[in-house]
């Protein structure tokens, strides 16, 4: 940044963003390391909980889910569940059969 | 509201509030699409993998892990240097708006980069399925199906990216011609939803592709 006058807006906004930023790198690490232990299933699952929470972690403040109305906040839930219910329907055929 | 009449706020608005709402509520309607289009592959890939485990681990060990995971920095970087060009246009920096932009190209065109040289590797290596393909023959046809996935899903994100990049040049050329102001920044907000994104893809692409089964070789 430049100049400091516009800063005192949002003073704590690029900090909560390098934080952020600090907390994937770790989780990057993390889900790199893990994966050259054996946990059995527990590998996929570790895996994609760390996914999980990076997403989580960009959503909400890297794309300001955390200021954003409501019903911008339906409709990004609204595409969790679609996907939820693409999944599970296919699952629930191929993993019955 | 005071800020009826701007010049930033089409007639059709209240205010700019709304203006930015409804620009932003349009680009995560587009993402959610986006979403069950990225969804389906891994769908895919998710049954296939439950049928031939042992081959797409033994496929997964044979991509460049270092290269998947220097990707994921460089991308969760460019996430970073987007977000402060969205804060850059919120508060009207103009200069570090359009330097953290340009930054965030770089390192997409990084991306782009490696990942040009890893499918030059795999070019090299036989392990593009078809004619060529080469691989331990118990495995042979079961790392084609990995292989192809492999190449869809990142090559279709490598798509991604690349309107990312047009995109980005649009953003620049905008925030050059000062057309960007801390009251109309709505194109830099939506396009930072669409690149932040596509780095959400890659954070699940990278587990699922580089590291299943790195663990039983």
């Amino acid at each position: 940044m430049s100049t400091d006058a516009p800063r005192a807006h949002a003073p704590s906004a690029t900090r909560v963003y390098y934080v952020v930023f600090a907390v994937l790198l770790v989780c990057t690490y993390l889900t790199w390391q893990v994966a050259y232990f054996d946990l059995g299933r527990l590998n996929t699952v570790v895996a994609l909980t760390i996914a999980g929470l990076k997403t989580t972690l960009v959503v909400w403040f890297f794309m300001h889910a955390r200021s954003s109305p409501r019903l911008t906040l339906v409709i990004a839930f609204g595409g969790l569940l679609w996907l939820a219910i693409l999944l599970a329907l296919t699952a629930g055929d191929y993993l019955t059969r | 509201m005071s800020s009826h009449g701007s010049r930033a706020l089409a007639h059709q608005f209240e205010d700019l509030d709304q203006q930015r709402e409804v620009a932003s509520l349009g680009m995560w309607l587009f993402l959610v699409t986006e979403v069950l289009f990225f969804g389906g592959l891994f769908l895919v890939y998710s049954i296939y993998r439950g049928w031939y485990p042992e081959a797409f681990a033994a496929s997964s060990h044979e991509l460049l892990v270092w290269a998947g995971t220097l990707n994921t920095v460089v991308l969760i970087t460019s996430s970073l240097t987007m977000a402060l060009a969205v804060h850059a246009a919120q508060t009207g920096h103009r200069r570090a708006l359009i330097g953290l932009l340009l930054a965030t190209m770089i390192l997409g065109c990084a991306f782009l980069g490696v990942k040009a040289f890893e499918y030059r590797t795999e070019y090299l290596e036989h392990h593009i399925p078809g004619a060529a393909f080469q691989f331990e023959p118990e495995h042979f046809l079961h790392a084609q199906i990995f292989f192809s996935l492999y190449f869809i899903m990142t090559g279709l994100h490598a798509v991604h990216m690349i309107i990312g990049l047009g995109v980005m040049a649009v953003m620049v050329w905008m925030s050059w011609r000062g057309l960007i102001t801390s009251e109309y920044y709505n194109p830099i907000e939506v396009s930072g939803l669409y690149w932040h994104f596509v780095d959400i893809v890659w954070i699940f692409l990278f587990p699922l592709l580089y590291l299943i089964g790195r663990h039983v070789h």
